[in-house]
């Protein structure tokens, strides 16, 4: 392919643009896995859920996708907590977490994608909406509107996210459960109900993660599962748990991906975040912002 | 009970389902067995790391289809300049070094952090491998690889039950390992890793070469299983060989089975194993990957010690249990972060 500057610079804001959606899809987990330190690799099955639930909504009563997706988050929000009450109970009470919780939300991740399998088929989905087609241009630049709106409403929820963790009483207290459980009790606060909470706006982020994913691309079923290296590779190379580094991250790895695609094919794109992964595991594995 | 002895009851007993099979004459038996079997080591090995490590693997995918597609790559380097296709045990040799290999480069990589890191590893590796294989033309790519079966083998006949035979001496195999394992040195350093990597690292066991050790055999024995999988199934397809079955069902059975001795692993993949075979054929493939997930999911849960801890608790409870005294369970003290 010849190099030029055009296509290096369309390559480099698609994934900047790309990056901010990442940003969205690693919130979650940056909330469960980097600050509760509860592995959950059925994130990507839940965003495929939200995918799909907005590709019902969009289908049968023509609603916008993303609006869609937020009115759903309440009904997400009472699933994470209920799945995080299971959790306590069955694995983090016995101290079994590391063997069997991972079992278990693998368990979860297959049940949700054969699930869906059985009932959807394995077609690809799709939505539709006013900002799906058309383009800005700006000289040189083209910047397709699909890409750009689930950007900028992501930036907008990792932002209130950060906002919430670091202002309010409850999200200090989130931060807090993952330090210190005990000192936590002496403020008088439950600890496993404040875990419960976060676990439960962790998934619930994933019903708009969905929403945007199934915009950007069509969707099917086992699409998720791309997405489990790209989550953790973000999550991990932004520093466990923090926002801004998560944001940092998934930005870079959407423009080596999107350069990647542009100047190699696109069919070596899902080896990149692999190799972010363990780049990042072997050298720094602290992360970017790491405390 | 004698290493030689367990062996050798084993290898009596895996003649006789064999002749068993042979004189039922059906061959569907054996394709049906051939994938009980295959569960039985892939199980088996995966509880090597798992069940006896701690450390959880999400990528037997990758590793069985490592295995089998070093398989496919050497069918073509010896059809294409006419040589003699190698025997299925050299083969399945070559198929165990690489996957070993790949297992040793992973661990060394993401094993010296916490479990989760690796876990995390595992799974992408199966996604990087799919990658590399649909871009690697010379075995298919996302076409996919045809291997062309012989029809008969001197002195088993019929080729099925040749891999049949095979397959069944490699779960022989991983099996004796397995609880060679468990009764020596390694085993209960491995064991010590599980219940408390702190402390064991402080009583100067050599926890990440035992770690090493434990994922080149597991990925070693993963990939001998895979090597002989393109001459059974004829047709390699990348989506299908890394498809997430082949980890959720390493995973589920010897879990459901049980992982802290070899008998659990067995157990769960001769029922589960069974099981799937059944209800393909009578429901259809997709319910029956179902059932394998909740199964996982309610074990874990209610049966943390799987198929053989139930039997255990249910063996050791005295007849005062009955009537009502319940024993005191101790609970965890808040977790060291």
């Amino acid at each position: 392919m010849v190099f030029s500057f055009d296509l290096l610079v369309n390559a480099v804001v698609s994934g900047i643009l790309i990056g901010g959606f990442y940003a969205a899809v690693t919130s979650g987990v940056s909330l469960s896995f980097g600050i509760l330190d509860i592995v959950n690799i059925a994130h990507p099955a839940f965003i495929i859920l939200g995918s799909y639930l907005a590709y019902v909504a969009n289908a049968t009563l023509g609603v916008d996708p993303i609006v869609a997706s937020i009115v759903m988050m309440p009904l997400f929000y009472v699933l994470g907590s209920g799945i995080y009450q299971i959790y306590y109970v069955s694995f983090e009470k016995r101290g079994q977490e590391s063997l069997r919780g991972l079992a278990f939300f693998f368990g979860l991740l297959f049940i949700t994608e054969v699930t869906l399998v059985l009932y959807f088929g394995v077609d690809y989905r799709y939505v539709e909406a006013a900002y799906i087609g058309p383009s800005w241009h700006f000289a040189m630049l083209d910047i397709p509107l699909r890409i750009l709106v689930p950007c900028l409403v992501s930036l907008a929820l990792t932002a209130g996210l950060q906002i919430f963790l670091t202002h309010s009483f409850l999200g200090r207290a989130v931060m807090a459960v993952a330090q210190d459980q005990l000192a936590l009790r002496l403020m008088a606060v439950d600890p496993i109900k404040i875990k419960r909470i976060a676990f439960g706006i962790s998934i619930a982020t994933a019903s708009l993660a969905g929403a945007f994913l199934i915009i950007i691309q069509p969707v099917e079923p086992s699409v998720g599962r791309e997405y489990i290296g790209r989550i953790f590779a973000i999550c991990v190379l932004g520093g466990m748990g923090s926002l801004p580094g998560t944001v940092i991250a998934a930005m870079l790895l959407g423009i080596v991906e999107s350069l990647t695609s542009t100047f190699y094919g696109p069919s070596w794109a899902p080896a990149v975040s692999f190799g972010f992964l363990l780049l990042t595991l072997a050298v720094r594995p602290a992360g970017l912002l790491g405390r | 009970m004698r290493t030689p002895v367990f062996l050798l009851i084993w290898l009596v007993v895996s003649a006789a389902v064999f002749a068993a099979s042979v004189w039922l004459g059906n061959d569907y038996i054996f394709f049906a067995g051939y994938v009980v079997l295959q569960y039985v080591v892939l199980g088996t090995a995966w509880n090597i790391l798992g069940g006896y490590c701690g450390y959880v693997n999400f990528g037997s995918a990758a590793f069985f289809a490592l295995g089998a597609y070093s398989t496919v790559a050497i069918y073509k380097l010896t059809t294409e300049n006419d040589l003699y296709g190698m025997p299925i045990p050299v083969l399945m040799l070559i198929g165990g070094v690489v996957s070993g290999v790949v297992g040793f480069g992973m661990g060394y990589l993401t094993l010296r952090l916490r479990g989760a890191f690796f876990a995390i590893a595992t799974l992408a590796l199966a996604v990087v491998l799919q990658t590399l294989v649909v871009n690697w033309d010379y075995v298919g790519g996302s076409r996919g690889a045809y291997i062309i079966r012989p029809e008969q083998i001197e002195p088993v006949g019929n080729y099925i039950r040749y891999l049949f035979l095979i397959m069944m001496l490699l779960a022989v195999a991983a099996i004796t390992t397995a609880r060679l394992i468990e009764h020596s040195r390694l085993g209960y350093g491995f064991a010590s890793i599980r219940d408390d990597e702190l402390a064991a690292e402080a009583s100067g066991v050599p926890t990440l070469r035992l770690k090493l050790i434990a994922t080149t055999i597991s990925g070693a024995l993963m990939g001998m299983a895979g090597a002989p999988f393109p001459y059974y199934i004829g047709y390699l397809q990348p989506s299908s060989t890394f498809g997430l079955d082949y980890a959720v069902n390493s995973i589920a059975m010897p879990l459901i089975g049980g992982t802290t001795s070899w008998v659990g692993p067995l157990i769960g993949a001769l029922l589960l194993g069974s099981l799937q075979q059944i209800a393909t054929v009578t429901i259809s493939s997709a319910v029956n990957l179902l059932i394998v997930g909740f199964l996982l999911v309610i074990f874990v849960i209610i049966a943390p010690n799987g198929i053989v801890g139930l039997i255990h608790t249910f063996l050791q409870r005295k007849p005062e249990d009955f009537v009502g005294r319940r024993p005191v369970e101790a609970e965890m003290p808040g977790r060291v972060p």
